[in-house]
């Protein structure tokens, strides 16, 4: 039985590979500076769509952090990113005119990437409104995390998506380029998550936040999943399934402990609720490209229209890792 | 006399370049040992990086694994080579690429000056050392290990299992008892020449060639022979892990090291440019003369590994979830559960806030929402107080307000009425939890309610078999909680008694007496309400036994008016 179990999960990892091979005829080379990849170094992946404003104090936040190369799908944007990236001179750029929602949520576009320039390199794969935190990431480069998982035969790291918003209605303060999205929406949910153990594929499944809390009160099962495994050592067998929720093989979901210890996890600090969402919610539900017809998008953008408010009294205001970690969203796990 | 130092190396030569400068600027010779499995081009070039310094030797490479012969006898290669080619060298520190000076290295002369005749090395017998990897303690010295550990797990796991179950022992050579310790020593002319020049030592090295992990023992278990003076510990600060890998220091750690005043540290993370320029370049930064003092550096290793191993137990998050058969308890810390005291009671839940300056909440279950203190809409940790959210996972609900509460009481109210039916078994088996139930006191609201008695009666049965069931779960044999059941009857027979012990068990003033009681509700008429019950055909028992007829003007004086019980 288990046997089987295991042979159905290759089937879908090569039919994944498949898919990603199939949907890679949708994408158009924009510039390619991969040639400038050198051996150990971390990359990170990413698909995108008129996201524009935020592209500066995202590639800053990722240079800094020890990012050597960045590669970017672009989904057909219209808000001038397109150029704004491709001069960038480490950062190499695809264009997809497909859809969204039929390349998988984006995930066949990057494995198909990830496949062909990520082999044997970490990788970590982010949305531009993703700010990936890890233990003692203010005095240690990513390179550190790299290294000690490496030594410590660990292959992929977890990290928890944490919705982040303003106090106050969410259009009232702009977000300006370049300017740190945690400035403007600094507050998060410290401790309503759930946990559920997906029996297939052996990742958690979390759910809360304030999308479950303001958005998904009436109908919970339906409120976005917050687990993800952005950082993985790649290899070209590997691949994604939905999102960067969870992989294949199975393994890489492991990224918890089962006997009463605790991992070393991060945090993907997720600005999404900026002024410019509004917006955003409105032109994807018109698109209805996103997850289950965009029932998310509808409902926020029903909840938008009377209340936007996601703060409450017991928000609590983001200080540094070392607060996640006490708050119990992160853990050090044994680096010390 | 000087101190020659033995380096080896495997990888990050720049580094290894730097350290071996520093030691050779304060005149220690040095031989060097680099790995076999280097690519030449990298050994050449850090062979012609050091070629300006004269007291730099490389000794001949071997293929090194880790926990294999080889590193031996890479050490033992170089040192012969240091013994032979300096004469003048009276201590041998063995030492890393990855290792790194802290103090002054006159100050580490000095300090071996003043004991020459001592050699620094980690021996201890193996029933006394508690970080054995792998389980294997004795067992590395008496079974056979071919198979590498790293690359073939499975097979080696195979053949340890086999040679167990066959009884298989390899025999100790006579004259030796094995100890273990720490890689990193430091040993006189004498004692290690005394080790290396053995008549018996081609025995020696065929025996531990197959032993688990001989650079932990090889050197610790001969000193034993010939030393004259054993400091049995490493000058050299190095920790390692559960799984038997070394702690890396980087940039941050930098005034541990330099409050640790130990010689040398190891592993350092390359890339961490901080420590490098600040103990290699900058003499200012180096620590006055006093013995070596890593408490420190060790306790906040020691708790890292209890984070990896134990966790924090009470908390779910993305990297512990444990298995229900390794989970130590749903939840972080002590709470109270009761049942039908806010029946009984009409301001049960103020009172006991007042009495025990905890957190008392209403029925956390109830259908509609959950009843927070105060009627707040929004709990701690930003728990929502919808219903809907709170009964798609309970338990997530109930453990996560325990942890976003720590360090303030818990108290809240249950009953029949309540959606409990998937969380009573996980308060039941909490050994966390404090619970104290009332049985029979759901009636109180019925018997004072204003409704149609046949309507009363159903609910009164669907109530009771409701608290029944739940009775049986929280008497279970599986139940861990602290448990307290009074029948109704009983209860109001004397309640100061349980009130008392109730309050005691969570105020932090257990001392003081209760000033004041909550108010009971009325009770007059309750027996003949039960009789009517039962009239009806419906049978209420959990409340235990009322009179119909009571003597009801004493109850209530007994229940009302304040007294102390000690």
């Amino acid at each position: 039985m288990r046997l089987l179990q295991s042979y159905g999960m290759r089937l879908r990892r090569k039919r994944h590979g498949l898919r990603a091979y199939r949907k890679s005829f949708g994408l158009r080379q924009v510039v390619n500076r991969t040639s400038a990849i050198r051996p150990g170094d971390i990359l990170l992946f990413s698909t995108l769509r008129d996201e524009y404003v935020r592209l500066p104090y995202f590639l800053k936040y990722y240079r800094e952090l020890g990012v050597a190369h960045f590669l970017i799908v672009d989904n057909d944007s219209s808000d001038g990113g397109r150029d704004y990236l491709s001069q960038q001179s480490d950062v190499s750029l695809w264009h997809a005119r497909g859809s969204y929602r039929r390349a998988n949520y984006g995930v066949d576009w990057l494995n198909w990437l990830q496949r062909r320039y990520a082999h044997d390199h970490w990788t970590l794969v982010v949305d531009p409104d993703e700010l990936f935190i890890y233990p003692f990431c203010d005095t240690r480069p990513i390179r550190a995390l790299t290294d000690w998982l490496e030594v410590s035969q660990v292959r992929s790291f977890g990290a928890m998506l944490l919705d982040m918003y303003p106090k106050g209605r969410i259009d009232a303060t702009p977000y300006a380029p370049g300017q740190d999205p945690i400035e403007v929406a600094c507050w998060f949910d410290p401790g309503n998550y759930t946990i559920e153990k997906n029996p297939s594929f052996g990742n958690l499944w979390i759910q809360g936040g304030p999308r479950a809390r303001v958005f998904f009160r009436d109908n919970p099962l339906m409120s976005p999943a917050l687990n993800k495994v952005p950082l993985v050592k790649w290899n070209r067998r590997y691949t994604y399934v939905s999102s960067t929720h969870m992989l294949l093989p199975r393994g890489l979901n492991r990224t918890y402990d089962e006997w009463g210890g605790e991992k070393a996890s991060g945090v993907l600090l997720h600005a999404k609720f900026l002024n410019t969402f509004a917006e955003k919610a409105k032109e994807e539900l018109r698109r209805g490209q996103h997850y289950s017809a965009s029932i998310e998008y509808k409902s926020y953008y029903e909840n938008l229209r009377e209340n936007p408010d996601l703060w409450c009294k017991w928000s609590e205001k983001y200080i540094n890792w070392r607060q996640l970690e006490i708050l119990g969203l992160m853990s050090k796990g044994n680096w010390a | 006399m000087s101190v020659g130092i033995v380096m080896l190396v495997h990888t990050a030569f720049d580094r290894a370049e730097q350290v071996a400068r520093h030691w050779s600027a304060a005149g220690c010779p040095i031989v060097i040992h680099v790995d076999k499995s280097v690519q030449k081009q990298s050994f050449v070039a850090f062979r012609d990086a050091l070629s300006d310094l004269n007291h730099v030797r490389f000794c001949r490479r071997h293929r090194c694994e880790w926990g294999t012969w080889d590193l031996v006898a890479a050490t033992q290669s170089a040192s012969r080579l240091m013994l032979d080619t300096f004469p003048d060298v009276r201590h041998v520190y063995l030492a890393s690429g990855a290792c790194l000076p802290l103090r002054p290295v006159e100050d580490l002369i000095d300090y071996l000056e003043q004991r020459p005749q001592t050699d620094f090395i980690e021996s201890a017998t193996t029933s006394d050392v508690p970080w054995t990897i792998g389980g294997l303690d004795q067992e590395r010295f008496t079974l056979s290990f071919p198979f590498s550990w790293r690359r073939h797990r499975a097979l080696f796991d195979a053949f340890v299992t086999l040679q167990r179950k066959i009884g298989y022992r390899r025999k100790i050579p006579p004259g030796i008892v094995p100890h273990m310790g720490s890689q990193w020593w430091c040993l006189t002319r004498q004692t290690l020449s005394a080790i290396l020049d053995d008549p018996d030592r081609a025995l020696y090295d065929s025996y531990f060639r197959r032993v688990w992990i001989p650079d932990e023992s090889y050197f610790q278990t001969l000193v034993r022979l010939y030393s004259r003076k054993i400091e049995s510990r490493s000058l050299t600060l190095s920790k390692f892990d559960y799984q038997g890998k070394p702690h890396v220091f980087y940039d941050d750690h930098l005034q541990l090291l330099r409050r640790s005043d130990c010689f040398v540290a190891r592993k350092i993370w390359p890339f961490a440019n901080k420590l490098y320029s600040s103990f290699l370049v900058d003499p200012s930064a180096l620590m006055k003369k006093t013995e070596p003092n890593p408490g420190k550096i060790d306790r906040i290793f020691a708790k890292a590994v209890e984070r990896r191993m134990r966790g924090r137990p009470g908390l779910y998050m993305q990297s512990r979830f444990p298995k229900e058969s390794h989970d130590l308890g749903p939840t972080c810390a002590p709470y109270s559960v009761f049942e039908g005291f806010s029946d009984l009671f009409e301001n049960f839940e103020p009172w006991l806030a007042k009495m025990t300056a905890s957190r008392v909440h209403g029925h956390l279950f109830a259908p509609d929402r959950a009843e927070y203190s105060d009627n707040q809409r929004v709990m701690n940790g930003a728990l929502s107080d919808s219903a809907k959210l709170r009964d798609y996972n309970p338990r997530a609900f109930l453990s996560s307000l325990i942890w976003n509460t720590r360090g303030e009481r818990q108290s809240f109210q249950i009953g029949p009425r309540d959606k409990i039916d998937h969380i009573e078994w996980m308060i039941a088996k909490d050994p966390n939890a404090q619970i104290s139930v009332i049985s029979g006191a759901w009636a109180l609201p019925l018997f004072q309610s204003n409704r149609n008695f046949a309507e009363i009666r159903q609910e009164a049965a669907r109530l009771q078999s409701r608290e029944s069931n739940h009775l049986d779960v929280l008497r279970s044999q599986w139940s861990k909680a602290r448990i307290r059941i009074w029948s109704l009857a009983e209860f109001i027979e004397a309640p100061m008694e349980p009130l008392q012990t109730i309050v005691d068990e969570i105020g932090k003033q257990s001392t003081h007496s209760l000033s004041e009681v909550p108010r009971m509700v009325d009770l007059t008429g309750f027996g003949q309400f039960l009789q009517n019950l039962k009239n009806q055909g419906m049978h209420p028992y959990l409340m235990g036994d009322f009179p119909v007829s009571e003597p009801a003007e004493e109850r209530r004086r007994g229940s009302t008016r304040p007294y102390i019980v000690r």
